[in-house]
């Protein structure tokens, strides 16, 4: 089996998927001959053409909006936004047409689509270029909110997405893009949707996370040794979250610290805490807490060690609930 | 062609019928048979008693806020009569004429505009997309499908409407770049009716027409007199085929305007003139369209009584089954936001039947 980083393994399950599925296209820019500017695309456009590779002009919103035509005609478009800070100049058409366009036309028309772009930072990125607005995506009804951590989920994931009947609003770690590499199975597969994994098991604390931040709670974890038995789940779909996995580590384990990227206030990790103190309260020994990114804006490169959880922060976070 | 004879930059508009219903562009005059002619006057009194029906629903309060139609007729049902079963139409929210033309139950009007979903389901055999309300935000989706039939290589043509505000929205640009960048099959009618609520057309752009922006994505525009069905028809006939053939998007400016409010949460006599609806109210495209027919020994009083009875009995009924409709249950409103209901919206939807009580 190869050894894939996850660039190489979302390029894999996009080609995959076109051979698959003529129905399939992307758009977006530098997509084609490009490649993406992450190079995820790379290779596409020689093997399927302009006509389904499609570089656009510069222009978010019509990205997006052409999509949703596209796939209420019957296409499977995959939308790249080139990075999550330039969304918000689609994110009328994720709102107001792709989100709902099933419901307000009662089911004849859909909006089958993926909606990719590579989000969050910790590399050092210009302005703009490292925002993790994941939770205003998850506050919208119709979408889901899918977030791969590893080459293999990535690969499964992106898939599955592909396939689903409904819009998916994509988000790639780009700090995972290159970082790991892990056996991918060659031939496609899918991993289900709305269904967390559990990463590491364990007794006294779950750890829940998303992304990068896997990778950056496996690393607290490496630190910290064996003191704590800290149980780790990846929720990999956002929205609608799988709350029946993590409602049953958290009777398990009593506690629960959810570690995200995002600022914190209205954030994922807000909906998570509701959610177990409403459905779980009287299985825990302590409060649940949030280490996050915070209400600030995404700062530069200079001070972006301030803004970006590391694993000390998540060790600083777990020691907090088991003294609580 | 008509479109290479009038030139929006020089502020020639293309008419076929005078305002006082007399032939003008022969030569453009299409050659419609006596049924058709009728047939188009009928949408036209069907969709002006259907308006009219609406207003007295709302303020009765059995219908809810809405966007009257009065004015629009001959931009509306003159475009969507050119339109072939298999093209698209892409609405915006004050299209009655159109949506009469291309075949949309009245009553999935009447269901929309009294508040149920079930309204905008449009029937399957119709390729009607849903009424667009955030303006412009549509033509994009109208441009995707253009988009889809050239990568299907489909023959199909799309009109989506929208209004002269909807210019000025950054969806605008970015659809009519990128129709004319992809070539699409896609024709722009822009309904100018001089006002976006309460702002005139002369704050919506400093372009001297609405139509030239076309030539600035590289493709024709034209100016049409939106009061003209018979010039509507022939240039949205003209745009349709042009597009079918592979050649590419159109954007037409129907020269038109709004009789009434906005909305009829909107009051226009705050900033416009009686005098100036007035002058409008003498230029109905209805009223034109009729001269034009009784001089060629169409239209007669009998005619004239015989459609307005006819049209009024189609609406009623309409009404009357919408009406008859049953309110919504509560699991209609959770149904469709995903393929299934997820886990998360069976317990919200348990929780309404709750509150509700034992159902």
């Amino acid at each position: 089996m190869a050894r894939l980083n996850m660039v190489s393994a979302l390029n894999q399950a996009l080609d995959q998927e076109m051979e698959r599925d003529e129905r399939v296209v992307i758009l977006g820019e530098d997509v084609g001959r490009n490649g993406g500017v992450f190079r995820v695309t790379e290779g596409l456009i020689d093997k399927y053409g302009e006509k389904r590779v499609i570089d656009t002009p510069l222009a978010e919103g019509a990205i997006v909006g052409t999509a949703v035509g596209m796939a209420a005609y019957g296409l499977r478009p995959i939308a790249e936004i080139q990075f999550m800070g330039f969304a918000p100049q689609a994110f009328h058409h994720i709102l107001i047409h792709v989100a709902r366009l099933r419901f307000r036309s009662r089911g004849r028309y859909t909006a089958p689509m993926v909606i990719r772009m590579p989000f969050g930072g910790g590399v050092k990125a210009l302005e703009h270029h490292s925002e993790s607005l994941e939770a205003i995506f998850c506050h919208i009804p119709g979408l889901k909110v899918v977030v791969p951590s590893t080459p293999y989920t990535a690969k499964g994931l992106l898939i599955s997405s592909i396939r689903d009947p409904d819009p998916v609003v994509f988000l790639e770690p780009k700090k995972v893009y290159r970082a790991i590499k892990e056996e991918v199975p060659e031939e496609p597969y899918t991993l289900p949707l709305m269904k967390a994994r559990v990463v590491e098991e364990g007794d006294d604390i779950t750890v829940i996370t998303w992304g990068a931040h896997v990778r950056t709670a496996l690393q607290a974890l490496e630190k910290m040794g064996d003191d704590v038995s800290v149980e780790v789940i990846d929720l990999q779909t956002l929205s609608p979250w799988d709350e029946d996995a993590v409602l049953k580590s958290v009777r398990k384990t009593g506690r629960a610290l959810v570690v995200q990227e995002s600022p914190r206030s209205f954030s994922a990790g807000s909906e998570i805490a509701a959610t177990i103190s409403e459905k779980a309260l009287l299985s825990l020994e302590a409060p649940v807490l949030r280490v996050s990114g915070w209400d600030i804006t995404v700062p530069l490169p200079k001070s972006e060690d301030y803004y970006h959880v590391s694993p000390d922060w998540v060790m600083w976070g777990i020691k907090k609930v088991m003294e609580w | 062609m008509i479109v290479e004879k009038f030139n929006p930059l020089k502020g020639e508009m293309f008419q076929i019928l005078s305002e006082e219903g007399k032939v003008v562009s022969k030569e453009f005059a299409p050659k419609l048979k006596e049924k058709d002619l009728k047939s188009m006057y009928y949408n036209m009194i069907l969709t002006r008693v259907a308006d009219e029906k609406s207003l007295k629903l709302q303020r009765q309060g059995r219908m809810g806020t809405f966007a009257p139609n009065i004015g629009h007729e001959a931009t509306q049902v003159g475009s969507a009569f050119a339109m072939d079963e298999k093209d698209w139409m892409f609405p915006y929210f004050r299209d009655l004429g159109a949506f009469i033309t291309k075949g949309l139950p009245l009553k999935n009007y009447f269901l929309y505009w009294m508040g149920y979903e079930e309204g905008m389901r449009i029937p399957e055999n119709l390729r009607i997309f849903t009424v667009n309300i955030p303006v412009a935000s549509h033509l994009p989706h109208s441009v995707g499908f253009g988009m889809a039939a050239n990568i299907r290589k489909e023959k199909f043509a799309i009109v989506s409407y929208f209004g002269d505000g909807a210019t000025s929205e950054g969806d605008f640009h970015e659809a009519l770049n990128f129709a004319g960048i992809f070539k699409t099959p896609n024709v722009f009618i822009c309904v100018n009716n001089q006002y976006a609520i309460s702002v005139p057309r002369s704050r919506q752009t400093a372009s001297k027409t609405l139509a030239q922006k076309a030539l600035s994505y590289g493709f024709e525009g034209i100016q049409v007199d939106g009061n003209d069905i018979l010039a509507m028809y022939a240039v949205t006939r003209e745009a349709l085929s042009k597009a079918r053939k592979g050649n590419g998007p159109t954007l037409i400016e129907a020269y038109t305007y709004r009789l009434s409010d906005h909305t009829t949460s909107d009051d226009a006599r705050r900033y416009r003139s009686e005098e100036e609806v007035k002058y409008w109210m003498e230029r109905d495209p209805i009223k034109r369209f009729k001269i034009f027919l009784a001089d060629r020994g169409i239209w007669s009083e009998e005619l004239e009584e015989e459609f307005i009875s006819k049209a009024s009995e189609e609406v009623a009924k309409a009404v009357e089954e919408a009406e008859a409709t049953p309110p919504p249950k509560p699991d209609e409103v959770f149904v469709y936001t995903y393929s299934e209901l997820t886990p998360h919206l069976e317990e919200q939807l348990r929780e309404l039947r709750e509150i509700l009580g034992g159902e």
